[in-house]
């Protein structure tokens, strides 16, 4: 019952930060200077005056801003993005065709770090200031301070260009039949170094995230317990304090999910990664407005979402949460 | 800068006790920093990369346009130290050049990320209640727009100009500086010495400004070494996207111009990032002294 309460507390309020992401960016293209009747205008080889109004009206750019902008909210809350003006295509279509590359890239980046992150966490945990503790630190340096474009032309150089073990770019041969193991395996094979190269940010910092709660844990009295009652160090890592050393990592992961998201932008280009992302970007450079304000809320969207998961699961999870009733 | 200083030092008296003068504050976060190897290695990187946007131009008066060479000359060849681009620039002067743009767009866009995030954390954690209730909303909002897509489409909106750069960064990544100052204002407002403040009659403004933001001061400033190195990779990521000014040199669009060529010309997109790499690194080698020369516990030993 009060778990429900809840959950639609948190859902209302996500469906009014998505509102807001909706007003947002009818007011960015308000503000941008130009208009959609210019754009088709310059597209067709120029206009007159008459017809430049005529398409303002058939717009609806005649209307005062408070009248277009709830015209544009019930257009998008019943999943209209518009229509591309490159592609002639629904813009929804358009991003739910791309979805799936850029989810398996963000989440699958996204699971490696925490993994392998908590992972080196706990190793270090156990010498605090063994070669392997100083090791992560200059890692998360590394991994903060390095371009991520950077560190995947790095990764190519070294892997493509020298050691010629691992493809250039793209989703997968253009020849391998979809569907197919093989083209699942080919997949796989050409995820490598983009999930490599994402995860590099957030890998050493996720270490050094679990390697403090983790020495933390590990001083504390449920584990003094475990101990006490002679369960055996991995027992007592892997099962008990482990659990809880994770739940710090994944709440920063949680909050960061934006900015993996921002990181594939990047990452996809480098890689011709045939995701929202790239689409993104070529929308930019093609002045596709209407695709590229869809992807902007459609990113915000899956954001939202995520983030609203994210934290029911936590009080699914963690009675502490649950029982703390705080929405 | 001595200010905020004198502040913090009310910690417990010197081990030594032999010693009666106490150092000046500001001497003892100077020696406290130079302790610290990384962090003056940290100071020297960035000491050099400025000095060089700064007087470089002044001395060299080249364009870093210019094609000197043939193109994709490698490093050593025909004189060019870091080799040439594939339009026959020599990448060690572009190079140079592009610190300029880097530095000054980079430091600009954390210029307005710090003034934007301070001031809504400081509005958010002194006044508290629904002002803070508004503002974290507000924050929030940022939060959920994905950082470096939504500074891309405000360049492409806006005008691909270094302004538009700097603000479109400064947009984005104010939200991690504004929770961290409203929680420094929320943890100072119930201070003892805010109090004696207010009640002398001190203005609000007067006890945001110059009561608790010279306390709110040290981890606000070791943020701010970050903040620039943040701020420099988004400045990298949009230039290299080809989201900036064309006609400015750039390290990240040095990278982007010359990407088609990392199979053959490896070099070519290497040392911009090298540059890039070290001058964020060099930003957080400096937070990290920083970190260091403000902990008066450290301090002791």
């Amino acid at each position: 019952m009060q778990f429900l309460t809840v959950v639609i507390r948190r859902s209302l309020y996500a469906f009014l930060l998505l509102l807001a992401v909706i007003v947002f960016n009818y007011t960015l293209l308000f503000l941008v200077p130009g208009d959609i009747a210019e754009t088709i205008a310059g597209e067709s080889g120029g206009a007159s005056a008459e017809l430049m109004a005529e398409i303002r009206r058939s717009y609806g750019l005649d209307q005062p801003f408070y009248v277009q902008l709830f015209g544009y909210v019930g257009r998008v809350l019943q999943g209209d993005l518009g229509s591309s003006y490159y592609f002639n295509v629904p813009v929804l279509d358009l991003i739910l065709g791309r979805l799936g590359p850029t989810l398996l890239l963000v989440v699958t980046s996204l699971l490696l770090a925490i993994f392998t992150g908590t992972l080196f966490g706990v190793i270090a945990s156990q010498r605090p200031n063994g070669i392997f503790s100083h090791f992560i630190t200059i890692l998360a340096l590394i991994g903060f301070s390095a371009p991520v474009f950077w560190t995947a032309f790095l990764l190519i150089i070294l892997f493509v260009s020298m050691l010629q073990i691992l493809p250039l770019s793209g989703l997968a041969e253009p020849l391998t039949e979809s569907g197919t193991w093989q083209w699942y395996l080919d997949v796989a094979y050409h995820l490598i170094l983009p999930v490599v190269s994402l995860s590099s940010i957030y890998l050493a910092q996720y270490s050094r995230l679990a390697r403090a709660s983790m020495m933390d844990i590990l001083g504390s009295d449920y584990i003094r317990t475990a101990r006490a009652k002679g369960l055996g160090q991995r027992v007592i890592i892997y099962k008990h304090a482990l659990r809880n050393a994770v739940i710090p990592v994944i709440t920063i992961a949680g909050l960061q999910f934006s900015h993996i998201f921002s990181g594939a932008v990047v990452i996809e280009t480098v890689f011709s990664w045939p995701g929202l992302g790239t689409l993104a970007f070529e929308s930019i450079l093609r002045g596709d407005t209407p695709t590229i304000m869809g992807i902007l809320f459609f990113s915000a969207f899956v954001v939202i979402i995520f983030n609203l998961l994210t934290d029911l699961a936590y009080r699914i999870v963690d009675p502490r949460i649950r029982l703390s009733n705080t929405a | 800068m001595s200010d905020s200083e004198s502040t913090t030092q009310a910690g417990p008296p010197p081990a030594d006790m032999d010693e009666i003068f106490v150092e000046h504050p500001f001497r003892q976060f100077v020696a406290m920093y130079f302790r610290n190897y990384a962090a003056v290695a940290g100071l020297l990187v960035f000491v050099t990369i400025v000095g060089a946007a700064l007087f470089a131009p002044m001395i060299l008066d080249l364009d870093p346009f210019e094609m000197v060479d043939e193109p994709l000359l490698r490093p050593g060849e025909g004189g060019h130290l870091l080799g040439t681009d594939n339009l026959g620039r020599d990448l060690f002067i572009a190079i140079v050049y592009g610190a300029r743009v880097t530095m000054a767009v980079g430091g600009a866009a954390a210029g307005i990320t710090l003034f934007i995030g301070l001031t809504i954390g400081a509005m958010a954690g002194f006044y508290r209640g629904w002002v803070d209730e508004v503002l974290m909303r507000v924050t929030e909002f940022f939060q959920v727009l994905p950082p470096l897509l939504l500074a891309m489409v405000l360049v492409a909106l806006f005008s691909p100009t270094l302004e538009t750069v700097a603000i479109s960064i400064g947009v984005v990544s104010w939200t991690g500086v504004a929770r961290l100052a409203r929680a420094e204002f929320l943890r100072l407002r119930e201070q003892e010495f805010v109090k004696a403040a207010r009640s002398i009659g001190a203005r609000d403004r007067r006890i945001i400004w110059l009561v608790i933001m010279p306390n709110a001061l040290p981890p606000l400033i070791v943020n701010a070494a970050l903040t620039v190195g943040i701020a420099i990779l988004f400045e990298a990521a949009l230039s290299f996207l080809g989201l900036s000014d064309p006609n400015v040199m750039s390290w990240g669009k040095l990278i982007g111009d010359n990407r088609d060529y990392l199979l053959d010309a490896p070099w070519t997109v290497t040392f911009p990032g090298v540059a890039i790499f070290l001058t964020v690194l060099a930003m957080s080698l400096i937070g990290d002294g920083l970190t260091d020369a403000f902990n008066p516990k450290l301090r002791e030993r």
